[in-house]
Formats: structure tokens, sequence, C-alpha cells
């Protein structure tokens, strides 16, 4: 009980610090900021709640109807009020579409970023204590990847994956292909952040102590490095999550990503470009302007938060 | 090369003047004022200490003379004339012809004053360019001359070399000949020692010294040290939370300081021939600049505090040989002064 | 210099070798090479003796000997899907890339740096916010969406934009393929046709955006980092003019990380042309990469991966070389840094 509410005192306390910081204050005089917020914020409710949010279910075949293929939005002539964006060659909204495909997007989008942050995290502590050999290792590994842009590791990877796995099992784990092959083209950043601190803590004496009292070591580290570091790699996450929405689209614009039957945003990008010279334009690039809009909402946040949590570039 | 000898001014008048200056930091929650009414004078030739805590002000008045306070910080009353001429309002172009060729600046930490991409020569003949209508050859010959007077042996071949090639030391020391190598009136040595090593301290004092002198510089040594204040400075302003609260002579300022806080920072540093346990310190610490209390800002932290501090604030008023600025002095001014400083 | 340059060289070849090592391994263990050479009705001992005559059955040391010396070479292996040597189908497919690649890398190096000066130096302008707010969305719009926008504005809806309009405002631009190409030896070059220089116009755009809008902050951050050091402060102080301290010692410093990066920037853009090649369908060897992954044509997927890598460790080394002449601190082998007090 009392270390119960020791917790919630302390949970209070961390509040309103935050409330009065510098923080929550600069995001609440930056309407841009705000509104960069609610977007991210809608994207990922609408995609959490897809089925409840979304006007049609796309993927339902009993309520696609081929004869509604290619309405043009509301506003121009033979539009349907139906379909507020229109519909597709396959007669599905396009709205409808747009929200399913946010939703695996985004969980490809957060899935990678959770990839990449433990598994950098969990190198950067390792090459930062240990040192030596270990860390010579993998902070050359470190080097090597980071000359080559993630879009091309993520893109191997998944080639490699197509290559190696038979085609019908890979139409069931495609998931974890693209997650681990955007995941693994991220890690870099996390784990040179977190070996900087975790090389300043291991010297200091508690990491000595619980060595002696048995208890590993880098399990302490990891609770004092954490607190250390959470600013950084929170930022690092942000901009990492617009940077993996985008190589997901990328991936998937080219065709390599994820399968038609679960298309994301990308790939209704792809999808609606066959369309774009016959006239049916909305099909691409309503997608288009979700995925802009998502990204951009991000990457504004991502750039307020480096901002605010580094007042020395102000 | 003989220190160039500058007009004299027409009758008694400083070479600078400040006048009730303000220093104002808008921030987020209001206006801070950094610096509050300072006014002082240094004659030609004379070398003024400026000393306080971190934070008093010391640095952004010193930045403000010579014109490079940095945004958001702003001049925000208050006048500067340097030789009779008002430069405090000058335009960004005006001030440039004005700094490097009549004021001079030494910074903080020579490891990082110089442009690590170029040589040090480039550094000072392009200074010597800007300023003058000397032509290469004779700019990068006065140079070398410069690298001479200040210290650095084999000046002709270390001309050529880069910052990093030089120690610490050496480098403050190439620092102080390209604040003098246009012959300035007045250099403004903005805590020249504390990013150095003790042992080099005083030789770079030495040189700094020796070098105004022989060019003629008035000096504004801005420092937190009072040991190089005493050896080096003819009078003494002393800075707390803004404003100057005790300014005159170096000898009466340290040996019979009026100000409660002058005396304060007189006690805590160690004197030869004085018992050491008799050092004071001055308990608590100088309040933020959001957080300056009433009366004298001083008085929280002040052993002979009392109602007057707390409610009004003290203007300088001569004190003894010295200006303070103490409500004790106030009531006095009819009694003979008390003289003596609170030593130990 | 000579010991610097040759570790650098040495750290690229280990580089290359990482490389060639994970190419390799596709080689080998990704599917059986002998199926996808041979028919169905190929028998069993045929199959061995294949396998013997191409020394699939030594020892893998000697098989990445083999490996190497013949990409050394120039020789990456047939195509399973072309049935054709790799090196050929580069050699036919890397002239349109690597002019691609050039036009773009100088769009976005010209404009690029100068809009980070720009925006560094005049940091609370109005142009400056432009260019920020700009260069933000430039770098939320995925490259392939540019590509679309671009094709949508420029090939599908110029003519009726024209023509509400009634008088032309918008070109009408190539959307697709080369145009038409010189052959200058094994070369073929779009440069010296009309067709050719105008169907680059799109795809090096696209391509360029993204990288300038990158190295347009980055030169700005950087430029803003170097504003607020001592020694220009001390500059300033010297009185020397705005021009000598901004350009003279500010933009030379910015150099120094703005080089490094820029480089690997340049770099990724004969990556990020595997994109741009797909939405203009420009016969490049990214198209012809994806392809090969679509239909898992593994020596082209190999020999992609290894010149790619050549690429980046001949970028890297020219960066470091230019980092070293920017940088008297590097150059100084032996500093005389102490010296006499």
């Amino acid at each position: 009980m009392a270390v119960e509410a020791g917790a919630a005192a302390r949970l209070a306390d961390a509040l309103r610090r935050f409330f009065d910081g510098d923080i929550w204050y600069s995001f609440t005089r930056s309407p841009v900021i705000i509104v960069s917020a609610v977007i991210t914020a809608l994207f990922v409710v609408s995609a959490v709640f897809a089925p409840l949010v979304a006007p049609h279910n796309p993927f339902d075949l009993a309520s696609i109807d081929l004869l509604d293929s290619f309405i043009p939005p509301v506003w121009l002539a033979d539009g349907d009020p139906r379909f507020l964006l229109g519909t597709d060659d396959q007669g599905r909204g396009i709205l409808s579409t747009i929200i399913y495909g946010a939703r695996i997007s985004l969980g490809v989008g957060f899935a990678s970023v959770l990839f990449a942050m433990v598994l950098g995290i969990a190198l950067g502590l390792i090459s930062g204590y240990f040192g030596g050999t270990v860390d010579a290792v993998i902070m050359r590994i470190a080097d090597v990847q980071l000359t080559f842009p993630a879009i091309l590791i993520a893109l191997l990877i998944d080639g490699l994956a197509r290559a190696v796995l038979p085609r019908d099992f890979h139409g069931e784990v495609w998931f974890y292909v693209l997650v681990l092959a955007i995941g693994l083209s991220f890690w870099v950043q996390y784990a040179r952040t977190v070996r900087g601190s975790a090389m300043v803590e291991r010297n200091k004496e508690y990491v000595q102590a619980a060595r002696v009292i048995g208890i590993p070591p880098v399990l302490i580290m990891l609770r004092h490095v954490l607190p250390n570091v959470m600013g950084p790699v929170l930022v690092i996450a942000t901009i990492n999550l617009a940077i993996a929405v985008i190589t997901e689209a990328t991936l998937s614009f080219l065709g390599v990503g994820v399968p038609l039957t679960s298309p994301s945003l990308g790939t209704l990008i792809r999808v609606g470009n066959d369309f774009l010279f016959s006239g049916e334009w909305w099909i691409t690039i309503f997608p288009g302007a979700a995925l802009a809009i998502l990204v951009l909402a991000v990457n504004l946040l991502g750039d307020w938060l480096r901002d605010a949590l580094n007042p020395k570039l102000r | 090369m003989s220190g160039a000898v500058q007009d004299r001014l027409p009758g008694n008048q400083p070479l600078l003047q400040v006048d009730r200056l303000r220093i104002e930091i808008p921030n987020r929650r209001g206006t801070l004022l950094a610096v509050d009414d300072v006014s002082f004078h240094i004659n030609e030739g004379e070398v003024l200490g400026v000393v306080g805590e971190s934070g008093a002000g010391k640095s952004l008045t010193g930045s403000a003379i010579i014109g490079l306070l940095e945004p958001p910080c702003h001049i925000a009353g208050g006048q500067i004339h340097l030789a009779g001429r008002r430069i405090d309002n000058l335009s960004y172009e005006q001030m440039r012809r004005i700094r490097g060729r009549e004021i001079g600046m030494v910074f903080q930490d020579p490891l990082t004053s110089l442009n690590p991409l170029y040589t040090v020569g480039r550094q000072l003949t392009e200074t010597i360019l800007t300023h003058t209508d000397l032509g290469e050859k004779a700019a990068r010959a006065r140079a070398i001359e410069l690298l001479q007077e200040v210290g650095i042996p084999a000046a002709a071949e270390r001309i050529d070399q880069y910052p990093h090639q030089f120690s610490g030391g050496m480098r403050q020391r190439v620092v102080i000949a390209l604040a003098l190598c246009i012959n300035p009136r007045l250099i403004i040595a903005d805590e020249p020692t504390t990013a150095l090593d003790v042992s080099i301290q005083a030789q770079i004092i030495a040189v700094l010294k020796k070098l105004c002198r022989e060019h003629g510089a008035a000096v504004m040594l801005v420092t937190h040290d009072m040991g190089v204040i005493a050896e080096t400075a003819d009078r003494v302003a002393v800075m707390y939370a803004g404003r100057i609260v005790e300014v005159g002579p170096v000898a009466d300022v340290v040996l019979r300081a009026q100000h409660p806080y002058t005396a304060g920072l007189m006690g805590s540093i160690p004197l030869v021939g004085h018992d050491v346990e008799a050092l004071t310190q001055i308990d608590g610490a100088m309040p933020r600049l959001n957080a300056i209390p009433a009366g004298c800002a001083f008085n929280p932290r002040c052993p002979r505090a009392f109602e007057r501090c707390r409610r009004e604030r003290p203007e300088l008023q001569p004190v003894g040989a010295t200006q303070a600025a103490c409500w004790l002095y106030d009531e006095e001014q009819a009694r003979p002064a008390r003289g003596s400083g609170t030593h130990g | 210099m000579i010991a610097f340059v040759v570790r650098r060289l040495l750290q690229s070849i280990l580089v290359m070798l990482a490389v060639g090592f994970i190419a390799f391994s596709l080689f080998t263990y990704v599917g059986d090479p002998i199926n996808n050479m041979v028919g169905q009705d190929t028998t069993l001992e045929q199959r061995q003796e294949l396998r013997e005559r191409l020394g699939l059955d030594d020892p893998f040391v000697i098989q990445y000997g083999r490996f190497l010396i013949k990409a050394v070479q120039g020789d990456f292996g047939i195509s399973y899907r072309h049935r054709r040597p790799v090196s050929d189908l580069i050699a036919e497919r890397i002239p349109a890339t690597l002019e691609l690649s050039f036009v773009a890398a100088l769009l976005a190096l010209f404009i690029g740096v100068p809009m980070g000066v720009y925006t560094g130096l005049h940091r609370r302008g109005f142009l400056s916010q432009v260019f920020l707010t700009v260069s933000l969305v430039g770098i939320s719009l995925p490259t392939f969406l540019i590509g679309i926008l671009l094709i949508l504005i420029f090939g599908v809806m110029s003519q009726d934009i024209n023509l509400a309009l009634g008088f032309s405002l918008l070109p009408q631009l190539p959307t697709f393929g080369r145009g038409e190409t010189v052959q200058l030896g094994w070369w073929s070059t779009g440069f010296l046709t009309e067709s050719g220089l105008l169907a680059l116009i799109l795809p090096s755009i696209t391509l360029a955006l993204f990288q300038m809008t990158l190295i347009m902050r980055l030169v700005r951050s950087e430029m803003l980092e170097v504003l607020r050091t001592d020694y220009i402060k001390f500059a300033r102080a010297r009185g020397l003019t705005n021009r000598a301290v901004n350009f003279g010692h500010a933009l030379k410093n910015t150099l120094v990380p703005v080089i490094t990066i820029t480089g690997l920037q340049l770099g990724s853009i004969i990556a990020f042309a595997l994109i741009t090649e797909q939405v203009f369908q420009w016969p490049g060897m990214g198209l012809l990469f994806i392809q090969a992954i679509n239909e898992v044509d593994i020596p082209v997927m190999a020999s992609y991966l290894m010149m790619i890598g050549f690429f980046f460790v001949v970028i890297n080394l020219i960066v470091d070389l230019l980092y070293y002449v920017v940088d008297p601190r590097l150059r100084a082998d032996k500093a005389v840094a102490g010296g006499h007090q």
C-alpha cells in the first residue's frame, strides 16, 4: 500500500513538473504542433478502431459491388453520397480503404520502430558495457550499415525473405518480414545514443556494487541508463516513425512490401497509379495525401520534440 | 614597435563612459533585467577590474560595450560613449569599424576563440587588412612582429601553423595579439585566464598588462578572480545581481572594502600573512535574475542588513575613498566613515 | 597522407569483402543454382557433372575466392531470368541510372547548399520560414509520391489546365522512359537529344527534391551551430566584415561536416534512383533490381548489391579525402601541440 502511495505521489509529481515545464509550455504555444498532434492522434485512433470508424469494410466481399467502381468523389458530377472520396476499380470506398490502409501502415510503422528501439538499446547497452572487441564489432557494423540508405537495406532483407521463404508462407508472415526489414535498418541511432550513456554509467560505483551482490550489472545499468536517454530516444523514435511509414509505403509501392490482399497506403497508391492516365486520379491522390499528411504531422512533432528537449537550439 | 599614442582627450574626459546602462533578456515569462542602471568610466590607459560572481552581469556589460550582445539580449536603456562619441546606438556597420580598431576583445577560452581551419597568420593578417591600408606583405610582417611581441618564439615559422599546433597558453597569446593588432584604445578582456592552467595564468596576465601599457590601451578586465584584480587593476568595480555595488581604487577596495558584499569577497581570498582560519565566506548564493529581492539585492545574505535595506534600493555614493551602494553609510554620512571593512 | 590513404583503402576493401560475402552467400545458399540453370528433364548424373564443372562442391573459401576473382573481372554470372551475362545487363542499364543520379545530385547541391546557408544566416527571416516549411513538406512527401504528383500535373493535367486558363502555363513533359538516346561506345546518353533532355526533367526533380531538402536542413543546422561558436564571436569582435565572418569563417567551418553527410546523401541518390526509376519506368539498374527481387533472380540481385556497395565505398573514400583537404587538424601528422610556454 505504502509503496503504491509513494508511486502515485511520484507520478503526480512528475505530471506536475511536466505541465509546469518548458515542453508543455512550448506545446501550448504552437498551434502547428497542436494541429499535428491532433492529426496524428486522429490517424492512430481511426486506425485502431478502423472497423468502427470506416463507412464500409473494403475486405467484406459481400458489401462490395463491382457496379460501384470508379465513382468520383462526392463533389464531382456522378459522385455518390455513399462514397465520400469516390471508389476504386473494384468498387471499394476510397475513404474506407484509406482508414484500413493507415491501420496497416501505422501497424508496420509502430512495430518496426519498437523492434529497432529494443534491438538498438540492447546492442548499445552491451556495446557500452562490455567495451573492447564486442563494442568494436558492433560499432563497425553500425558504421558500415549507416553508409547504406535504410530503404536499400529494407529492400534487400525483404528480397532475401522472398527468395528464402516459399511463396505462400511469405504471404502469411509478410508483416514480420517487413517489421524485421524496416526495423533492422534503424537500430543504429538508438545503439549509439545508449552506448554513450552506458559508457558513462559503466564505471559508477553502483554498477560495481551490483556485481558484488550478484545482480547482472547490465540489468542495473538498464534502469539507470534508460532515464538518461529517454529524451533522445523519444525524438529518434518519433522521427523514425515517419521514416518507417515512408519506407513501408515505398516498399509497397515498389510491389515488394504489403501484399495486395491487405493494402497499406503505399499499396493503394501503387494500385491507383495505374489509373492516373485514364483520369481516375482520386484513387491514387487521396491515399497519397493521407500518407503525406500523416508523415508531415509526425515529422513536425518529431522536429518540435527535438527542439523542445534541446533548448540550446532555440 | 612603440605603442601608438592616440590623441589625448580634451580635458578630463574619460575614454569610456557608461551611463545608466540597462540590459534586458526577454524570456517566456517576462523580461529579466540582467544589467540594471550601471554607470562607470574608464580613463585612458587605465585598467578597470570588474569582479563579481557568474551571472552578475559583468560579461554582458562587456559585450554591450563592443556591441555584440546576442539576441534576444539587448540594451534597454542608458548610453555608452567612447572618447566622447556615443556608440550604443550605432548601426552594425558603423560599430564594426570600431570593433578591432578602437575596442579589442579577449575571450575566455583560447581553445575555441581561434578558427581551427585557418593559420594564425591568416587570422592576424585578415584583421590587419580589414582595418588598415597595409598590403599583404606589410600585414604579414606586422603579424610576425605582433607574435614576437606577445612572446611566441620562432614567430616567423609559427605564423603559418594552425591553432591546434599551439598550446593553450600560446593560443591565448595569439588571441591577445589579435585583439591588439590595430592598437585599439580599449581592450575588453573577459575572463582571459579562467580556462588556463594556474601555472600559465600569471604569464598571460603579465603579457596582457605589458602589451596594453606599451600600446597605450585601457583595459576592462572582467574576472571573478580577486587575485588577478589586485595585481593588475588600477580601479575595481564590484558587481552583484546586475548592479555595481562598489567602485574605487584597487587598494582601497581590496583593503578597505565598504560594501558588506565586497568585504565578504575579500574575506574569501586568502592573503599572505593572514590567519587562514579567519577566512570567511558569504552565506547563500546570488539570487536568480527572476528572483531579485526588493530593496538592496544583497540584503538576504548581508550580515549587517537592517529594515531599510529590505525596502529601498541604495544608489552609489562616496564613502571614504570609494563609492558604495549601501544604506549603512547613508546615516553615517554625518559621522566619520567607519573605514574598516570586515576582515575575518 | 599516404598512411591515411592506405588505411582508408584497406578499410574500403574490407567493406567490399563483406558486401561480396553477403552477395556470395546469396548465390550459394538461396535456392539451388543448378535448378535455375537446367531444365526439368536433366538427369541427376548430368546435374552432378555440371555441379563439379562449376566447382560447387569445392570448399566454401575456394568458392568465395573464385567468386571474388570473377567479380573483380566483371563476371557476375548469368541472369536466371534473362539468360544473359549479368555484366551485359548492367552495362546496358548503368548509363541511365548514372545520368539521372548525376543531374539530380547537381540540382540537390546547387540549390540545397545556398538555401541552407541563406536560412542559417537569416534565421528569423520571412523567406527562411518559407524555405523551412517547404522543406518539411519536402521530407514528408515520399519520393514516389512526388513523382506521381509531377506526372499528374505535367503529364496528365497540364493540357486541361492550359485550356482552362486560355494560355500555356504548364509545359507538357514526358513521364515515361529516357527519350531518344545516342550511343557513345557502350555508353548510351540522353544528354545529346532534345527528347532525352526533356525526359530527364521530371525524374531528376523527383529524385533531387528529397536530397535537396535534407542538404538544406543539414547545412542550416551546421551553420547555426558554427555561428554560435566563440571563434565566430571573436571574428566579429575583431571587426571583420559580415561577409568575411559569414562566408570566410562560418561557411568554411560548416563545410567539414557538410561534406561528409552530403557525400553520403549523394550516395543514397543512386539507391533512391531505384524508386524514381520505378515511377517513371526509367530503364536503369534500379528497375532491373526490382524485377530481379520479384523474380528471385539471384545473380542480378547479388551483382546490384556489389555495384551499390562499390559506389558507396568509392564515395566514402572521396569524402574522406575531401575532409582531409579541408581540415588541417587531420593533415598535421606531427602536430607541434604543446610547444613551449
